[in-house]
């Protein structure tokens, strides 16, 4: 029903400086050259309408199209999935560009283009990008302003006021819903296999070299924030995966097929109390405090207290833990668990084994065996390093005896080699060790940084006891953490080093801003909103109650919106029009009445026609009106001022006979 | 609901707005709205977003989502107001002649000191114009509805719409508004021959002819001017016909008369009068009309023409 009004270069600029945006955005997340394309077909776009070029035929834009998906097929080898889905729709999107000419082809474009905007989403939700993609949002809420008035005159700067003023009047509707909206947990249907790429953390297996690797990121593993006081450094360690099997140079998991006995747990001394958030990992497993006696909800422990989940952690998760730093785990040691913490591949590492024999048969106690490696890694020439060398053919043998240059893999792996050949039973645990205390906000971040593995020996009477081979290198590491410790610091990440205060301190007070964000933003989910309508309305509130809450505060809230936007308002007639009107209400009375048609000084010769004797003042006030109203004088000028207290007493004075 | 409704003539189920005194107000119950096809797809869209937020647990595809739908409601707000409210007046409609398109003009003031943009008006499926109109301030808007008989001819019902500002609601209200077009009568022929000056003499205007051997000039050849009086050779010189003009008669007056017409039909009748109406308008020629009831005193000019036309467009 609209007028057909071809849209024309504001409106294109528009569309193509939203889309610039929101590209700009995926470029982060899409191969390289779909950005290429885009900015390729934009310009080429630009100068069809810069030079009133043809747009291209069809037998050009098919085999483009087929082009683009195949491209997109060769770099993603699927159509499907995160990527290569996203990917697709915005080849399809910039090359939908060549064929956007009229109203109708830019509003369906502009609703594409806000998918698309917010498909950005999948990949990040980092609280700058969230900010970020209100920049499309916005031009491309104008771009659909521009194209809804036909006649294209508005300025650009009004239609960017217009949308963000539209914007910011939704913004309380957007408020209600994210509070009020019943948050269903998902997933709906199945989530493509690459959604969660890119999470880092530990893996069900270590090599050497997979901790260092893991070590150089600064990205954040959880924050902890403790309802106690905060343990000692040294007291932290955060239990993870828990590897027994080993391979040459790997060390895995045990399978959870296996039927082995629950280790016993019997706990002393004082309990810490902590609240764990965590970032997704995409592994099943939680992160708690050595050793925990609680369990959070729809999590189960592993028979070595590992603590495991029944679905990867795949959204930020926050949950409460128990630890009490002193324990003893495992009375007994069944024959099944005896032979797997024994376990080892024999036909490698020949020096190894040797020493492990010469230990066993000269001390026979196990607990001297364990202090006998330990002093061999702190007496002898061992280096702590955040890089590593390559290891040989046999790598034990060739790292405790010719390079001795490692991280904490390799010692806590060798040491659990050497005792496992002496005949005492151990595994390896890697985690996090530490953290570091954020004083805005009194909570722990723990890093890539600080992930680490060390070792647990069983020995009779006293279990399954924690022993860090990398203490007896760098005792500093876990004292002080990392960056104290590691021989070659400056391979840290910047923000896991101690030699910029300013930055550092910047990013903390950066961090406590971004763990409000997770917290309150991100990790709004069904329990958080129970929680807080629980709080707000009291107890008794229920899951069934928050449809009907949305419906009666969404309702109040448009009918609010509504009376602020629509009300009648009530017409404050400028003071000129006024007074005018004040005169043609005088002459109302005998029956002079203006029609609407008729100009100001048109009437007045008509009135004048009916009052002879009032010619004068008649004349002077329609005339001193009409200047006032057309001369394109400022309202607040001087001139404009006199001459409007002129016309008042006129009008004041006037009377008819 | 209106007070002539019938379920099955969609035509009366929705209000419209009346004349009170001069203008017609487009207030609240007059105004309807429904999605535009662009705003089903908005729907679409923000449910496929929905879907995926819910689907990813995307706390932040959540918040777009209801950003978007917060935009689509405040939007469908700011349609409804860019129209409701708005007064329309008659204005100005110039007399034209049947089988010319009649160019009705309204004037749409704004009181509630907002700016309208993009007000689209037409008459039901013909003439359509779309303007702004400033805050506290009027605007013209220009609708041509074609004409085909001669009489009054009254404005249809106007529908008013807009999809400002997001093209996601249309907005649309009718208005009957009261306008009238006066739309004379359609000139007859060229071939119908005018009474001719000569005849016009016996009529009555007898001393205005005679001084007809005072040869006075040259003027082009207009139908009904006597063979008799064409200057051949003049004619020959110059391109096209003369006709020889004598003294006196410059200023000569026609009578055009209801009973000199040819035709038995009434309204062929009419249009004859018209043609010569219109011919010795454009010759700046004096002439009366003459009617079974009415006549008009021979004169010349634009308001003289007007005059003859419309007491032919209304007899």
């Amino acid at each position: 029903m609209q007028a057909p009004s071809q849209p024309r270069m504001p409106h294109l600029l528009w569309l193509l400086f939203a889309l610039s945006c929101t590209f700009g955005l995926h470029a982060f997340n899409l191969h390289y050259w779909i950005s290429i394309a885009f900015a390729g077909l934009a310009i080429w776009r630009y100068l069809i309408e810069k030079y009133q070029w043809p747009y291209p035929p069809l037998w050009l834009r098919l085999p483009m199209t087929i082009l683009g998906g195949v491209a997109v097929l060769g770099t993603y080898g699927s159509l499907f999935g995160r990527d290569a889905s996203v990917a697709l729709f915005a080849v399809m999107i910039a090359l939908k560009l060549l064929e956007t000419r009229n109203a109708r082809d830019y509003i369906v474009m502009i609703m594409l283009g806000y998918f698309l905007t917010i498909n950005t989403l999948l990949f990040s939700q980092a609280m700058w990008v969230s900010f970020a993609i209100l920049l499309p949002i916005m031009a491309l809420t104008a771009c659909l302003i521009a194209v809804s008035h036909p006649n294209a005159t508005l300025p650009w700067a009004t239609q960017a006021k217009l949308s963000g003023k539209l914007l910011l009047q939704s913004v309380p509707i957007m408020l209600v819903l994210f509070v009020l909206f019943p948050r269903i947990p998902g997933p709906i249907w199945g989530i493509p296999h690459d959604a969660y790429k890119g999470m880092t953390g530990l893996s069900d297996s270590m090599e050497f070299g997979t901790i260092s690797d893991l070590s150089l990121s600064s990205k954040i593993a959880f924050r902890a924030e403790f309802q106690s006081a905060i343990p000692d450094n040294s007291a932290l360690y955060w239990r993870g995966p828990v590897l027994w099997h080993q391979e040459g140079r790997r060390w895995r998991m045990t399978s959870d097929t296996l039927p082995l006995k629950q280790e016993s747990l019997e706990v002393f001394g004082s309990r810490v109390d902590y609240t764990i958030t965590l970032e997704p990992h995409n592994k099943n497993w939680l992160l708690l405090l050595d050793m925990p006696i609680a369990l959070p909800a729809d999590a189960y422990a592993k028979h070595d207290l590992q603590i495991l989940t029944k679905q990867p952690v795949r959204t930020r998760i926050r949950y409460a833990g128990q630890a009490h730093p002193q324990y003893k785990l495992g009375q007994t040691l069944g024959e099944r668990e005896r032979t797997l913490a024994l376990q080892l591949l024999e036909d490698e590492n020949p020096k190894t084994l040797q020493l492990a024999a010469q230990w066993r048969k000269d001390l026979a106690a196990p607990l001297d065996i364990v202090n006998a490696a330990l002093r061999m890694f702190r007496e002898q020439e061992f280096i702590y390093t955040l890089a590593p060398p390559r290891l040989g053919e046999n790598p034990v043998d060739d790292f405790l005896f010719n390079i001795r240059r490692g991280f904490c893999e390799h010692y806590a792996s060798s040491f659990v080699y050497l005792m496992r050949a002496a005949g005492v039973p151990a595994r390896i645990v890697t985690g996090y060790q530490g953290g570091e205390i954020n004083p805005n906000g009194n909570y722990l971040i723990v890093r890539q940084s600080d992930a680490h593995a060390w070792a647990e020996v069983w020995l009779k009477d006293k279990g399954w006891v924690r022993v860090d081979p990398t203490s007896a290198v760098a005792p500093n590491r876990i004292e002080y953490g990392i960056s104290n410790s590691v021989s070659d610091a400056n391979l840290l990440p910047i923000l896991a080093r101690q030699d910029y205060p300013i930055l550092k301190k910047l990013y903390l007070n950066w961090d406590a801003i971004n763990n409000g964000w997770n917290q309150w933003v991100l990790g709004y989910d069904e329990q958080k909103q129970l929680q807080l309508l629980k709080k707000l309305l009291g107890e008794k509130i229920a899951w069934g109650d928050i449809g009907l809450l949305l419906m009666s505060v969404l309702i109040g809230l448009m009918l609010v919106i509504s009376y602020l936007l629509l009300r009648n308002k009530t017409i404050i007639l400028d003071p000129l029009r006024k007074t005018y009107q004040q005169f043609l209400s005088k002459l109302g009375k005998i029956g002079l009445v203006k029609a609407n048609h008729e100009g100001a000084i048109e009437f007045g010769e008509r009135a004048a026609q009916r009052l002879p004797e009032q010619v004068s003042e008649i004349e002077a006030i329609s005339r001193l009106y009409s200047d006032l109203q057309y001369a394109s004088l400022d309202k607040t000028d001087n001139r404009h001022q006199t001459a409007l207290q002129l016309l008042k007493q006129l009008v004041k004075n006037f009377k008819i006979n | 609901m209106p007070a002539d409704f019938k379920w099955t003539e969609p035509r009366t189920w929705f209000r419209v707005a009346q004349p009170s005194g001069e203008s017609t107000q487009l207030s609240r119950r007059h105004v309807y709205i429904l999605p535009t096809r662009y705003g089903w797809l908005y729907a679409l869209l923000l449910l496929a977003t929905l879907t995926g937020a819910i689907n990813y647990s995307l706390s932040m595809g959540f918040a777009m989502t209801f950003w978007l739908a917060g935009l689509g409601s405040v939007s469908m707000l700011h349609t409804w107001r860019n129209l409701a409210h708005l007064k329309i007046s008659p204005y100005r409609a110039q007399p034209v002649i049947a089988g010319q398109p009649a160019l009705f003009e309204f004037k749409v003031s704004e009181e509630n000191n907002r700016a309208r943009y993009a007000v689209n008006a037409m008459f039901q499926g013909q003439g359509q114009d779309c303007r702004d109109i400033p805050a506290l301030a009027d605007s013209i808007f220009k609708l041509t509805l074609p004409t085909q008989r001669r009489g009054w001819l009254k404005a249809p019902r106007v529908v008013f719409s807009t999809q400002f500002p997001l093209s996601l609601f249309n907005v649309w209200a009718y208005a009957e508004i009261d306008h009238n077009c006066l739309v004379y009568p359609a000139p007859g022929p060229h071939s119908l021959a005018m009474a001719s000056p000569d005849m016009q003499a016996k009529e009555g205007q007898q001393h205005s002819l005679q001084g007809n051997d005072d040869f006075a000039g040259h003027r082009t050849y207009q139908f009904g001017d006597s063979p008799k009086r064409v200057d051949w050779k003049a004619s020959s010189r110059e391109q096209g016909l003369l006709t020889k003009l004598f003294q006196g008669e410059a200023t000569s007056t026609l009578w055009l008369d209801w009973r000199t017409t040819t035709d038995d039909n009434t309204e062929s009748r009419i249009s004859q009068l018209a043609r010569w109406v219109v011919d010795a308008e454009n010759n700046h020629l004096s002439y009366g009309l003459r009617l079974p009831q009415l006549e008009v005193k021979p004169h010349s000019g634009s308001a003289h023409y007007h005059q003859c036309m419309t007491a032919l467009a209304l007899m």
